[in-house]
């Protein structure tokens, strides 16, 4: 036994000394390891879409508008800008020492170049629509207009001026969108589609590709031409892509990640007991809800059924006693802490839950149903222990307040987006929002008639007005109260069921600091650094 | 032997006809397509990317159009990870799902084989019954709940290994990913040769082997072990496609960059390219292993001469 004992202790120091110790062999680099969800589904800004390919894009690359460490907007490559009285004409001015990862000045001709390109339908860009304010943008997407006639134009190597088609006071918000970054004309020319590989990639960002192993890890090192290379402590990052959030969670505690993507919700209550400072739950721009199918039988001209079930739903139950995660409940539409705005919540909201219930069930019963005569619906969600949990719940409180008799769907992603947006065989469906920009608008416009996510088919020409005159208003109170004004009509309709808001989710080592939260939930590599540990 | 190999291989290309054909098909039915998104776009947009990739060609057509490129040897460009090719990104992470595959199967070989020998040779004692009931845990335990623990045990509470990430195929990265594949295997393995085995001891050359007295080591070595062998040959073939093929948990949880996450991956994601890359590339490897397991299993076995015309 002892001479097993021995042979187990000699074992293990032969494989401690054998392991790599992180940090130690390169002391004096800092290092970052960052799990990031799935793999990035590409390095073109343009070309890509999803939290990952952002997270990367971020580092690499640098628009006009950049934020700082609390998501606050600073400047980008443009070192200052001015607006016109009317709000339709923005002249930048860009910085002189701005400057590619191979020594190339970036000009106000590459933003020319990058965001024809954007709006070009051959690029096939998945955010085309983030540049809609700029002048001709929609004509040019629509394949009405040359991509030329684009309303921004170069003045001088470092001035840009850009004409809007109206005022849009989120305009400069947009700009820190990773489908607004430049890319470096020549190297594209050269290399095609295979621009992005290491060795080709020509990036504006504090960072610049050094490896890319698919499914393995992406590399980025330091840029030493980006014009703030100075003020940039972390001398490399890796990013890992770990789709398996509870294997992100070993990783993170075995010491291989320094900040995860994802949390797992199963074990919150274990992080919440054992990780507690390292965890970082922080408001984020999302809201969870429930539509209705408005275009058909049973919800079009229901109004008093959509109110009833959306009244009896017990939020604070579901966020507090279900989900745990730390989510917040829903009484509006545009999620707390969005700029320049405060949510329009229902005046339900105050009421005690138990008087809640009875106004619900007399409008249940205005409804023409009642516990001989119950309502049965289909409640859709895609497949995910999470929406199935809720779904779960949301069933049990309308069976228990109203009697209601509720079917469970669930169906693969691809098939659920494609009977959302044919409207045909939903009723009720589980959905998720999550804006691009930090303004109102981004959350008021899904609802628009037009709007192509508004798959609850919901169609009001006074909401729509209400838009329309939010977007020429330059005046901010004036169009928070506009906007104010188009969330309560839009509550008022009931078109769908706000069910909690979101909030990001990581864990960060103690040893990283500059990490702020921020409602955006971008956190650039160039704001952090390794303290000693 | 020759003509047999060649026929065979003839045989291969109406296999793979048909599998392209169903599975070309069968992914094209599912709802849904790789530029559906959560967000709607813009149908100019949606129109020049469909066109890019022939969508907009009646589906008999794109299927000659996929067909005309394979001949080439030309599997097209991923949906999904469009800055790569679907051949780029099988040759990036076939070698790795390979290694991780043959590592574990020779692993379970060894020691499968051992524990299925001593189990046969010392049959009902307690050295059987512990193995075998060790083979029942390993077969009753699925890997997604094995290769958590191990991770738990070995690289969180002891920090022995790496919790994830391949490091270019440091061997530190195998250790882990490897035993939780090679578990199961082990244990169908052992309980497949115990009872070969068996079988084989009970045979008169083996006893009279005994009864002239040759070293134990040597009969179970020599002579017992060859034909007791046959069953678990047979067992490799399918064996070791499905462990390259089936190591889709393994790869996700542990975080290795190998083929099996496309196969997930792309079908989810409706990236058909990729799906139909990799279905008619496992397609290729199944069929070859087959026919590998049938010549091994010529040379183990004298009964069967493969190609050799019937004389009845």
């Amino acid at each position: 036994m002892q001479r097993m004992r021995c042979f187990v202790n000699s074992f293990i120091i032969l494989v401690a000394s054998v392991l790599p110790v992180p940090g130690y062999a390169e002391d004096r680099l800092q290092v970052l390891h960052r799990g990031n969800g799935s793999e990035p589904q590409s390095l073109d800004p343009h070309k890509s879409e999803g939290v990952p390919s952002a997270n990367i894009q971020r580092d690499l690359f640098e628009g006009l508008i950049s934020e700082a460490a609390n998501g606050d907007l600073e400047p980008g490559v443009a070192k200052s800008w001015t607006m016109s009285a009317d709000g339709r004409v923005y002249t930048f001015k860009l910085r002189q020492d701005a400057k590619w990862s191979n020594g190339d000045l970036v000009t106000a001709y590459d933003f020319v170049y990058s965001w024809r390109r954007i709006v070009d339908p051959k690029t096939g860009s998945y955010y085309s629509q983030t540049l809609a304010p700029i002048k001709n943008a929609e004509a040019i997407i629509q394949g009405k207009a040359r991509p030329d006639s684009l309303g921004v134009r170069a003045l001088s190597s470092t001035v840009l001026k850009v004409t809007l088609k109206g005022p849009t006071p989120y305009f400069l918000g947009l700009l820190t969108h990773s489908s607004t970054y430049p890319v470096h004309r020549a190297s594209l020319q050269k290399h095609g589609d295979r621009f992005t590989r290491p060795g080709n990639l020509v990036s504006n960002g504090a960072y610049q590709l050094s490896e890319w192993a698919v499914q393995s890890h992406i590399l980025l090192e330091r840029n030493p031409h980006y014009w703030n290379n100075a003020k940039t402590q972390i001398d490399r990052v890796y990013f890992h892509p770990v789709e398996n959030i509870s294997s992100e969670l070993k990783r993170y505690r075995a010491g291989e990640l320094d900040i995860t993507e994802n949390v797992p919700i199963s074990q919150m209550g274990w992080i919440r007991e054992n990780l507690r400072e390292e965890l970082r739950i922080a408001p984020y721009l999302g809201v969870y809800y429930l539509g209705y199918n408005l275009t058909r039988a049973p919800f079009k001209d229901n109004l008093k059924l959509r109110q009833a079930l959306s009244m009896v739903i017990n939020r604070e139950v579901l966020t507090d006693k279900i989900l745990k995660t730390g989510d917040l409940p829903a009484y509006s539409w545009v999620p707390p802490g969005v700029a320049n705005y405060s949510s329009i919540e229902y005046d339900w909201k105050s009421q005690p839950f138990k008087q809640r219930v009875l106004e619900a069930q007399r409008l249940y019963q205005e409804a023409g149903y009642s516990k001989a005569n119950p309502f049965t619906v289909e409640l859709r969600y895609n497949t995910s222990e999470n929406h199935k949990k809720i779904a779960l719940v949301i069933a049990a409180m309308w069976k228990q307040h109203l009697g209601v008799k509720t079917r469970l769907y669930n169906e693969e992603w691809k098939v659920f987006l494609a009977n959302r947006k044919a409207m045909k065989v939903t009723q009720v469906f589980r959905s998720g929002w999550i804006a691009d920009y930090n303004d109102a608008y981004s959350f008021a416009e899904l609802l628009h008639s037009q709007h192509g996510v508004n798959d609850m088919g919901y169609t009001s020409a006074e909401y729509d007005r209400l838009l329309a005159q939010s977007a020429m208003q330059l005046d901010q109170t004036k169009r928070r109260q506009i906007l104010q004004q188009a969330e309560r009509h839009l509550l008022n309709d009931y078109a769908f069921i706000p069910i909690y808001h979101y909030v990001s989710k990581h864990l960060v080592k103690p040893y990283v600091g500059g990490y702020e939260d921020n409602i955006m939930d971008h956190h650039y590599t160039r704001h952090l650094f390794i303290k000693p540990h | 032997m020759l003509v047999y190999i060649l026929k065979r291989l003839l045989g291969i290309i109406p296999t793979l006809l048909i599998i392209i054909t169903i599975s070309y098909f069968l992914i094209r039915m599912a709802p849904g397509g790789p530029f559906d998104l959560d967000q709607t776009l813009p149908p100019e947009i949606q129109a020049s990317l469909e066109a890019k990739y022939h969508f907009d060609k009646p589906l008999p057509v794109q299927f000659g159009y996929y067909i005309a490129d394979l001949m080439r040897g030309d599997f097209g460009p991923s949906f999904q990870y469009n800055n790569y090719s679907v051949t780029e990104l099988i040759m990036q992470g076939f070698p790795i799902s390979l290694q991780l595959g043959l590592s574990a199967i020779l692993l379970a070989l060894i020691i499968g084989c051992g524990a299925g020998m001593v189990a046969a040779y010392r049959q009902n004692s307690r050295y059987d019954y512990i193995l075998m009931s060790i083979a029942m845990l390993g077969i009753s335990i699925p890997n997604f709940v094995m290769a958590p623990i191990l991770i738990l045990l070995l690289a969180v509470l002891l920090p022995v290994f790496p919790a994830g990430g391949w490091d270019d195929g440091s061997l530190m990265n195998q250790v882990l990913p490897v035993v939780a594949l090679a578990l199961p295997q082990i244990a169908y393995i052992a309980r497949i040769t115990r009872g070969s085995m068996l079988d084989v001891l009970r045979t008169g050359y083996i006893r009279t082997a005994f009864s002239k007295g040759l070293p134990t080591h040597i009969i179970l070595l020599r002579h017992a072990l060859k034909p007791a062998l046959l069953p678990v040959v047979s067992y490799l073939g399918p064996a070791i496609a499905g462990i390259i093929t089936g190591s889709v948990v393994i790869e996700q949880i542990f975080g290795i960059p190998g083929l099996g996450r496309y196969f997930v991956q792309g079908a989810l994601n409706r990236d058909y390219t990729l799906v139909m890359g990799v279905v008619v590339f496992y397609g290729v490897l199944i069929v070859l292993l087959n026919l590998l397991v049938d010549l091994v299993y010529g040379l183990l076995d004298p009964q069967i001469r493969l190609g050799a015309q019937s004389s009845d």
